[in-house]
């Protein structure tokens, strides 16, 4: 055929599979560690997590974090310890999603979410205070109005600590070091490097089974045992 | 003899038929367009394993009104350096002979309004073919002007090459039209169909070759892939446009389209016999359209597949391809056809017509080739010279190409 064999393959995709996904309908999985708008975590008890250490702001490449810390009130204390995050903002116009924050926060309070969808109309929205960062009393992100959330998307929200065995300590593997999480509890560690051998290597999201994940079942340090994906 | 609408002397009823008709053709070249332009863009991206647009209607079908009404809406820009004039003109100098075009194809048979019989088309001038030629020779002033008048580097290249270009397939597309019209003895569209019906297409009464011919020239003419080197986005940003917005960039992308319908619609008439088709006695009047347009939309699929399918022509590739083989070779075959016939109405004997034909055919190739030769061998001795600067910079071996 020589020219004219293009001319049969182009004809011969017409009946082929389509490679497109039908985005706004339908969704790919997103990846377990995805980096997301954040979430401000809670203990189980109901207190913040955050100590207003302004760690994160520190570290923030786009300076895109103002946090002022001030003293817990004695009569009615937001958090554990002496200080809490009194004004905590993001601006999401600036914030690159890089996670630094979240490796920095030395209590876990700063998490992301998986969420990326959220288009604001105006500069105002942009900025996150700290009362629409903070998870609501089922321990759940707060949905604003432009921000796309599908159900059980609001679960996933602290993957990233959870990623790594503490210290890099393989003799840590797959024992939770982490506080628990105003309902959710202790969540589960991800399995260890060992368990992957063989195994599917990177479990999507969607695929992540609600019982604890790891090999031999570790049992938790504190807190509500045994309570995994609950809320 | 032309349209049997005018056999009586002309009143307002007539006058009232033929702007029916003007409204009719405009209203279905507006509406093609939109369909054009969804159906190229949905089977392009089927080619692709892509599913296309699908938000706007059944299908995606209303994507192209959207389109519209948002250029519609768009600011109007109007560059510092542009000839006002000129720069409002152009656009129009495009649209318009592509909506000219149209009024000379015969979509149907006749048909009868208010006692008057006439022509499924809206003119039948005993000039048809040559007003096709003049109408797609006049597009060219359009991308010329709009390239000049922006005042831009980009859309100037665009517009200088399709200026080129379309001067260069000009001649091989007049050639294999000549043929058409040489087959029919008449210069009317209405009578080139007349004289195919019913199966006596020129596409193979004439062998082949100038509907191949046509067919390429009038890609080239559109400058539709492979031959969009006009407005080659990788090069040219967006060529001859690229400094419009708004409803004159729109116009420039309705007269393209257009075009396309255009040029389809002549290759029916010329090489695929219009309307003619199966007779069915059901519906006499309707079938004739149905004809027209299926072969219409397979030639639009043609070309959309030309589209999905071919890469870019080089620029000298482009020429090569038609000066040194397009106009030769339709210049002979216009050649051999009109031998043929003249044989034919003489009684000579036809294969030795042929046989003839076809030595001087080789001669004229030999000696073309060996003219090609001296050039080509002329270039390279000046190339090699190094006396000569200027020519050692074209050679290659310096940095910098080209003067």
């Amino acid at each position: 055929m020589g020219y004219l064999d293009g001319f049969k393959v182009t004809f011969k995709q017409m009946f082929g599979p389509r490679v497109t996904n039908r985005y706004p309908d339908v969704k790919r999985p997103k990846p377990l560690r995805f980096h997301g708008r954040h979430v401000l975590n809670r203990y189980e008890d109901g207190m913040e997590k955050c100590i207003g250490c302004e760690l994160c702001a520190g570290v923030c490449p786009a300076r895109c974090i103002y946090v002022r810390g001030a003293d817990n009130p004695p009569d009615a204390p937001v958090s554990p310890g002496e200080r809490y995050g009194f004004v905590y903002e993001i601006n999401y116009l600036r914030c690159i999603h890089c996670d630094l924050c979240v490796e920095a926060c030395p209590t876990e309070a700063i998490t992301e979410s998986k969420l990326f969808e959220f288009s604001f109309t105006n500069r105002d929205d942009a900025i996150y205070t700290r009362t629409e960062l903070l998870v609501d009393d089922e321990g759940m992100p707060r949905k604003l109005p432009w921000e796309d959330w599908r159900p059980g998307d609001e679960k996933h929200t602290s993957a990233w600590v959870r990623a790594t065995s503490p210290s890099g300590a393989a003799s840590y593997e797959g024992k939770p070091a982490w506080s628990g999480e105003l309902g959710f509890g202790v969540r589960p560690p991800e399995k260890g490097q060992s368990d992957f051998e063989g195994a599917p290597a990177e479990p999507s999201i969607n695929e992540i089974s609600p019982q604890p994940a790891g090999g031999e079942p570790v049992p938790p340090t504190g807190g509500q045992s045994g309570t995994v994906a609950g809320g | 003899m032309g349209d049997p609408l005018y056999a009586n002397g002309v009143d307002l009823a007539v006058v009232l038929i033929v702007a029916l008709k003007a409204l009719v053709t405009f209203v279905f070249l507006l509406v093609s367009v939109l369909l054009m332009v969804w159906f190229e863009r949905k089977v392009i991206s089927d080619m692709q394993s892509r599913i296309g647009p699908d938000r706007a209607g059944p299908w995606g079908i209303l994507q192209t009104l959207a389109d519209g009404t948002k250029l519609f809406f768009k600011e109007d820009l109007l560059p510092e350096q542009a000839d006002r004039k000129i720069f409002h003109l152009a656009p129009y100098l495009s649209a318009i002979p592509a909506f000219a075009a149209f009024a000379v194809i015969p979509i149907g048979g006749t048909i009868s309004i208010a006692g008057h019989t006439t022509y499924l088309q809206l003119a039948d001038p005993p000039v048809g073919v040559l007003f096709l030629l003049a109408m797609s020779s006049i597009a060219v002033y359009g991308v010329m002007l709009a390239g000049w008048s922006s005042g831009s580097k980009y859309p100037l290249l665009g517009s200088v090459r399709a200026s080129a270009q379309m001067v260069s397939y000009e001649a091989a597309m007049g050639l294999s039209v000549a043929a058409a019209v040489l087959a029919a003895a008449s210069l009317s569209t209405h009578d080139i169909v007349g004289a195919q019906s019913t199966w006596n297409w020129n596409l193979w009464a004439l062998g082949g070759v100038p509907f191949v011919i046509y067919l390429i020239a009038a890609t080239a003419e559109t400058n539709r892939p492979p031959f969009d080197l006009v407005e080659a986005e990788q090069e040219l940003v967006g060529g001859f446009h690229t400094e419009y917005a708004g409803i004159r960039f729109a116009l420039f992308f309705l007269a393209e389209f257009m075009n396309t319908i255009t040029v389809s619609a002549v290759a029916v008439t010329l090489f695929f016999g219009g309307p003619s088709g199966p007779h069915i006695s059901f519906l006499p009047t309707l079938w004739p359209i149905v004809w027209f347009f299926s072969k219409l939309v397979c030639f639009l699929f043609v070309y959309v597949w030309f589209r999905a399918t071919l890469p870019r022509f080089r620029y000298d590739q482009l020429m090569d391809l038609g000066w040194k083989k397009l106009i030769p070779l339709s210049l002979f075959w216009l050649l051999l056809i009109a031998a043929l016939r003249i044989g034919r109405d003489r009684g000579w004997n036809q294969p030795v017509v042929v046989l003839i034909s076809l030595g001087v055919g080789i001669v004229a190739y030999a000696t073309l080739n060996a003219a090609l030769r001296v050039g080509q061998r002329l270039t390279d001795d000046e190339a090699a010279d190094p006396d000569v600067d200027s020519h050692q910079v074209a050679s290659g071996s310096a940095p910098k190409a080209g003067v």
